[in-house]
């Protein structure tokens, strides 16, 4: 046993950092600490940058341009990506549709996507929830009926991140009824956005932003070589994605980050008051939130190491994603607690790009901390909510 | 960055881990901390022969190197085992004090017989007033010719009955929570003026309060310099409150797992109470409380071994865990064992007595929170 990284691991550490101070463009980098979202075009320029340094896909196997990286280098990565400020790959594609690809897909299915999106020349968005399915996601009702060479899709998704931007939308569809166990029957089907009968519209959340649409399918035409592995058998792909997709969820680095930058806030005497740190009370649960964050960054490494041995990220990702949504809530509040009365203001407008960063009221920290927060309650409800990961772990894990 | 374990150290830990499933059943666990002497002096004597008490000792004073990992897999397994034979007090508490500091001269008095398990040993790290402030020492030593006379009282002292040597902090300067003017005093227990009360636990260990009344001890027991005491006492709480946060994680594994299993066999309404909901919720919220753990205590370990200086605060952080999710797993498995959990005859009502009095030992929660707090300021 070792805490410290090896000659080789610190090696790998500079060039990441490297990489990061000379290929992260500065006004992304800017956009990004001032609390401006990024465009499409923005997310895309960056996401070829990493293609082109071949990080895009750093859990890819390498004959897919994957990165090969030890459990270590991944560890390194996600915290130095963190670090910079920089965003991640958008899931959709690289994270979550492209190792059912890589694993159940065909020949033809590999490199008619997966070079797509790598390169970032193809958006993804994911269609598995809709108005009647949630956590039993098993009941949706879209569904997909051959009819010759083609499936014809009639249905609706929702919760749908940034469906709005993408190209693509994998989901899982209805293409039998007559089954003896609901999760029969479904089915992973990938569908051209673009096609006749797919509409997009906007829902707005909490925090008052566009970021999830319903997307509606009205007999829209899919060939049929868009089914991805056997017809029926799309529950068990999209449960191998969800496992991969709830390790992603942890978020142990970007909580790394958001940690350190709300230290130095409340050690500053913001707007004249004598620093939060100094409240006992204060620093108490920032204390709690800190350890309980750096179980989870062992927890994390700890299954990172299993996996590198050859095993399949399983149920236990589970304990990822609720206790990371926990923990990633849990500093959400303590940044709206610190921002007190400049959490208030409800001013979305000066996150425009065009607003003066100057004559903005309060900083990013506090003015964005409510929005932050309110925003972020997602976090223990999407990818399966957190009860939902409890009802797994007890069965598959403790075998209840 | 490496989370493997040794060859040896994985066979270091398969052999007390068959000493536990072989040797020291509940049953036999029970007998022992029910007898007057409250440890197997048998047993004792085979710790010793299988190497055990010479782990933690560097290799020319006859021990066999081993550190905090080896200290973690070992502790992790008493704690499954519920084991009350005082390897704590012994090899922890007094041969941490006496591996930092002691001479020659001393070790060849001292270190032999404690690695042999010929010798009973105790570190008096406790007063009345101290509570968990290592520092609060109130116990005099005045120094008369080549001596000195001891004064004071020890509370809470770990194997104090039964120990052959007992390493006393007292104050040779300063007021009574300075850190400077603290010395380590080996003074054999048998001197004259020394009175001992032995009890039992309430976690089936063995503890005495000891009174001091103008011992009088020679300079040469002295252990390390006088006067600068606290940073070996405050290294060798560390490391103890380290070893009882592994010792606690092999309870909150093996409670967690008993309570799985027992909800999969107790049948009410016709169903086993696990296939309940709200019960299965509660058993993975303690399945995540041990992972949590399990974690802290390897970063803890790792860092202690590394003689990384952010070691000191790993371990309260640790411990400040062990005091909130450990003693999550504790409840509620008494709580999920329903009427059973409350009941002398079964073991997880001991390990709840254990887990209880780990919190209280070297700090609870909230001081030790305090303590992470203030280390990264």
């Amino acid at each position: 046993m070792n805490v410290n990284f090896s000659a080789d691991e610190l090696a790998f550490q500079e060039e990441v950092r490297t990489f990061f101070r000379e290929k992260y463009p500065g006004d992304l980098r800017r956009k990004r600490d001032h609390g401006i979202e990024l465009s499409r075009e923005d997310t895309i320029r960056w996401q070829k940058i990493l293609s082109e340094q071949g990080w895009a896909a750093v859990n890819w196997p390498v004959e897919y341009g994957g990165t090969g990286w030890s459990a270590i280098q991944k560890y390194i990565f996600a915290n130095e990506i963190a670090e910079a400020n920089a965003p991640d790959m958008v899931p959709f594609g690289v994270k979550m549709v492209a190792p059912v690809v890589y694993t159940f897909g065909d020949e033809a299915q590999k490199s008619r996507f997966l070079p797509d999106i790598l390169q970032s020349n193809a958006w993804w968005c994911q269609g598995y929830s809709e108005p009647g399915s949630g956590s039993d996601l098993a009941s949706l009702k879209t569904r997909a009926d051959r009819d010759d060479d083609h499936y014809v899709v009639n249905g609706t998704k929702t919760w749908t991140t940034l469906a709005h931007l993408a190209d693509w939308i994998f989901c899982l569809v209805r293409t039998s009824s007559d089954v003896a166990r609901r999760q029969e029957g479904i089915s992973f089907l990938l569908i051209d956005m673009s096609t006749p009968g797919v509409t997009v519209k906007p829902i707005i959340t909490i925090e008052g932003d566009r970021e999830v649409n319903e997307v509606h399918f009205d007999n829209v035409r899919v060939p049929i070589d868009n089914l991805v592995g056997e017809e029926g058998k799309g529950w068990t792909y999209g449960k191998v994605l969800l496992e991969h997709e709830r390790t992603n969820l942890a978020g142990v680095a970007r909580s790394k980050y958001r940690m350190r930058r709300l230290k130095q806030k409340i050690s500053q005497p913001l707007h004249g008051a004598v620093p939060l740190l100094n409240d006992r009370i204060f620093s108490r649960k920032v204390a709690a939130t800190e350890i309980e964050l750096k179980a989870l960054e062992y927890t994390d490494l700890r299954t990172l190491a299993a996996v590198a041995v050859g095993k399949a990220p399983g149920p236990e990702s589970s304990i990822l994603k609720i206790r990371g949504t926990e923990v990633q809530q849990a500093i959400d509040a303590l940044f709206l607690e610190a921002a007190g009365y400049y959490a208030l203001p409800y001013l979305p407008a000066q996150y425009d790009e065009d607003f003066p960063v100057e004559e903005r009221l309060g900083s990013v920290a506090e003015t964005k901390a409510s929005l932050q927060y309110f925003n972020n309650r997602k976090a223990s409800i999407y990818g399966g909510s957190n009860e939902i990961q409890k009802n797994i772990v007890a069965k598959h894990v403790l075998g209840l | 960055m490496d989370f493997s374990i040794s060859e040896e150290q994985s066979m270091l830990a398969d052999s007390v881990a068959r000493f536990i499933d072989n040797d020291y059943d509940f049953e036999t666990r029970q007998k022992i901390a029910a007898s007057e002497l409250g440890y197997s002096k048998e047993l004792w004597q085979t710790c010793a022969e299988l190497g055990w008490s010479a782990v933690l000792f560097d290799e020319e004073d006859g021990g066999l190197g081993g550190g905090p990992i080896e200290l973690m897999l070992m502790m992790e397994q008493f704690g499954r085992g519920l084991v009350v034979e005082p390897f704590l007090a012994n090899l922890v508490l007094a041969g941490g004090v006496l591996r930092r500091t002691a001479s020659g001269g001393q070790k060849e008095q001292w270190l032999t017989g404690l690695i042999e398990g010929n010798l009973q040993a105790a570190l008096a790290f406790a007063e009345p007033q101290s509570r968990f402030n290592v520092a609060d020492i109130a116990t005099t030593a005045v120094p008369d010719g080549d001596e000195f006379v001891l004064n004071g009282e020890k509370t809470f002292v770990l194997n104090g009955g039964s120990a052959d040597l007992l390493i006393i902090p007292a104050r040779t300067a300063g007021d009574q929570s300075d850190h400077d003017g603290i010395t380590l005093f080996a003074l054999p227990a048998a001197s004259d003026g020394v009175s001992r009360r032995g009890y039992k636990s309430v976690d089936g260990l063995q503890a005495a309060e000891i009174t001091l009344k103008e011992v009088r001890v020679n300079a040469d027991s002295v252990l390390g310099d006088a006067g600068q005491g606290l940073p070996v006492l405050q290294s060798v709480i560390d490391e103890a409150t380290l070893a009882v946060c592994a010792e606690a994680v092999g309870i909150m594994r093996t409670m967690h797992e008993k309570t799985v299993e027992y909800s999969k066999i107790r049948m009410q309404f016709g169903v086993p109470i696990g296939s309940f909901q709200a019960l299965q919720h509660r058993m993975v919220d303690t399945l995540i409380a041990c992972e949590q753990t399990q974690s802290l205590l390897l970063w803890a370990t790792m860092l202690t071994a590394a003689d990384d200086k952010g070691a000191a605060q790993a371990i309260s952080a640790l411990k400040y865990q062990i005091g909130t999710a450990g003693l999550l797993v504790a409840r509620e498995a008494v709580q999920i064992h329903g009427g059973m959990g409350m009941t002398w005859e079964l073991d997880i009502a001991h390990y709840f007595k254990r887990m209880t009095a780990i919190e209280l030992l070297f700090g609870n929660a909230d001081h030790h929170l305090d303590r992470y707090v203030a280390l990264s300021n």
